[in-house]
């Protein structure tokens, strides 16, 4: 990531820099100052952040509608909780095997149904996105434990020298891999593949036109985020020690649906925010607890009316030349 | 414009459709249709509303799949190729109702040409390999003096929805230039613009041909455009080639003056242009 910034213009890196460089700062200071109550907070916040970037790949970058990205994050989960507990295999080896398998069963599910458009699309991963949760609710071969689910997860460990067994350590691992996913994902939004997903949400015909094979770029996406998912998946299973299928409803594709929209489609601080309200917005409201989902409604409808492009959309106007503070105050609508 | 200025008919074939047919529904938009498109020749387009032009850019662009006939472009069969194939063939097309990016800066639009010139895939576009960065460098370099050669160079950081409608017209010629196609199909690039800038446009597309080694198929309703600068005109109408030549022949083919008014009217074809 700074070697990026170095090639570009000198004037405003340094804003830039000092920015990134407070907020990493605060976060490593962050678990030191509060209760492991909010670290677990901010461990939350953490797997919502992942599964927003996820989901902001497919709907943000390439506006495509997934209502089911819940299913992958399932994948994920389970994948590390079977070959975990029936096969011993380490959770840390399991993140990429988690990634690759959520990646394929992706590919494999939507190269049919790639084609469609808009809300047929979002039919078909609505209904992906509940068969996964059917299924492993019906335990087929006896791995996914039915509606109990699968326990007695093993903690990410480096033989005996290093085990992640605590709040903080995990609250480190999802945000070492959120910082690792966003310095992936920043590359990528300055890249060609970046570009191109782009300009098929723009317009496909004229993506297609203009020498983008929209079919791959769209398959691409979703199997990235498909594997970005998986990830977020095996971290939580591991730090549940437990994973059951009503952990990954209807509810979370949508709780992820609204972390993008809430932040702005394709922004990447936008989805932080996104992820840091979804998660912190509980915690708030806990006093009124009855009341929490009508104000999440309200919130979600003023959001809408008034800032349609979300709290922090993504600027264009300059390709990698202009810094990230420079986004804010702009909606585009 | 003197005959031996004319290429037509002089250099090798870019681009020939054969018996070219497009049937949608019952309906025949395109019928048996030849076309010959000579290197470094201005081609019009030309027919009244509904003749079948729009769907003969289609077909020759991949969009539509044709019924009948063959597309060959420099001798090679790109019948029912997929658009993004075609492109990398050559062919670069822009849009009737222009078709930018809009939300996204002029800069990123002409980039999008460049997008089948180059390589670099998932894993040395996140790890940004030393490769990918000259590719990248290289993307932006072009897209700019593209962005130059029609005039918007100033506009570079704008979005595409924001320029006015002539320059966004020209930034869609640009995003299809930057792609080097040997073919450049131009879907009515004059409508929607004021005469002056028409006149702009009559000047560049001349200039192209010279300065780029491009051949330019163009549909066009202005037949001021046409007269001005065309090497060779094809009339369609009801799907069908019903006459072709040079632009004063065709000009005053009564065939040709009979598809665009019926047999009665004495107005001049283009009057009745829009």
């Amino acid at each position: 990531m700074e070697q990026s910034l170095a090639s570009d213009k000198k004037s405003w890196i340094k804003p830039q820099l000092i920015f990134i460089a407070v907020i990493i700062a605060g976060f490593v200071a962050y678990p030191f100052v509060v209760s492991d109550y909010f670290i677990d907070v901010a461990f939350y916040f953490g797997i919502y952040a992942l599964l927003g970037l996820s989901l902001n790949i497919v709907l943000g970058e390439v506006g495509l509608f997934d209502l089911g990205h819940a299913g992958f994050y399932a994948v994920g989960a389970y994948t590390t909780a079977i070959l975990n507990t029936k096969y011993g295999v380490p959770i840390l080896v399991l993140i990429p095997v988690s990634a690759i398998v959520a990646a394929l069963f992706a590919y494999i599910l939507f190269s049919p149904v790639i084609h469609l458009q808009g809300d047929y699309l979002l039919i078909v991963t609505l209904g992906l996105g509940e068969i996964v949760r059917l299924a492993l609710i019906n335990n087929p071969f006896n791995l996914t434990g039915g509606p109990d689910g699968v326990f007695g997860i093993d903690f990410p460990r480096i033989g005996e020298f290093f085990v992640c067994d605590t709040s903080l350590k995990f609250y480190f691992l999802i945000w070492i891999i959120v910082a690792l996913t966003i310095a992936a994902l920043l590359c990528l939004q300055n890249s060609r593949i970046g570009r191109a997903w782009n300009y098929i949400r723009e317009d496909e015909v004229a993506a297609n036109a203009m020498g983008i094979d929209s079919r791959r770029y769209k398959l691409l996406a979703f199997v990235l985020g498909a594997a970005i998912a998986a990830v977020a998946g095996n971290v939580y299973a591991c730090k549940l020690m437990v994973v059951s299928p009503e952990s990954f409803t209807f509810m979370e594709s949508c709780l992820m649906f609204c972390i993008v929209l809430i932040g702005g489609m394709g922004s990447i601080p936008g989805v932080l925010l996104g992820a840091a309200f979804i998660s912190l917005f509980p915690e708030i409201f806990r006093p009124f607890a009855n009341y929490r989902m009508l104000f999440f409604g309200l919130a979600m409808m003023l959001m809408m009316m008034f800032r349609p492009g979300g709290v922090w959309p993504r600027k264009r106007g300059a390709v990698g030349f202009k810094s990230l503070l420079d986004d804010t105050g702009r909606n585009d609508g | 414009m003197a005959d031996n200025d004319r290429k037509h008919a002089s250099g090798e074939i870019v681009l020939e459709t054969r018996q070219l047919t497009k049937i949608f529904g019952g309906l025949t938009a395109v019928g048996a249709v030849d076309l010959k498109v000579h290197k470094g020749e201005i081609l019009s387009l030309i027919g009244p509303n509904g003749a079948g032009k729009t769907t003969v850019f289609n077909v020759v662009t991949g969009i539509y799949k044709p019924e009948e006939g063959q597309v060959l472009f420099g001798g090679r069969d790109i019948t029912g190729r997929a658009p993004h194939r075609i492109v990398e063939c050559g062919i670069a097309r822009t849009f009737q109702n222009i078709r930018l990016f809009p939300d996204m800066t002029c800069l990123e639009n002409v980039m999008a040409g460049r997008h089948c010139r180059s390589r670099a895939g998932l894993f040395s576009s996140i790890f940004k390999t030393p490769g990918q960065r000259a590719e990248e460098k290289s993307i932006r370099e072009i897209a700019e003096r593209r962005l130059e050669q029609v005039g918007l160079a100033g506009s570079r950081d704008e979005l595409a929805k924001n320029i006015a409608y002539g320059s966004q017209r020209m930034l869609e010629i640009a995003r299809a230039l930057a792609s080097e196609p040997d073919l450049l199909v131009l879907d009515e690039p004059s409508s929607g613009l004021n005469p002056k800038e028409t006149e702009d446009l009559m000047v560049f597309l001349k200039n192209l041909i010279h300065e780029d080694d491009v051949t330019i198929l163009l549909i066009e309703h202005d037949m001021n455009l046409v007269m001005g600068i065309s090497d060779w005109v094809v009339v369609l109408d009801g799907g069908r080639k019903i006459a072709e030549g040079a632009p004063e022949d065709v000009y005053a083919d009564p065939l040709v003056i009979e598809a665009y008014l019926g047999k009665d009217d004495e107005d001049t074809p283009y009057e009745l242009s829009a």
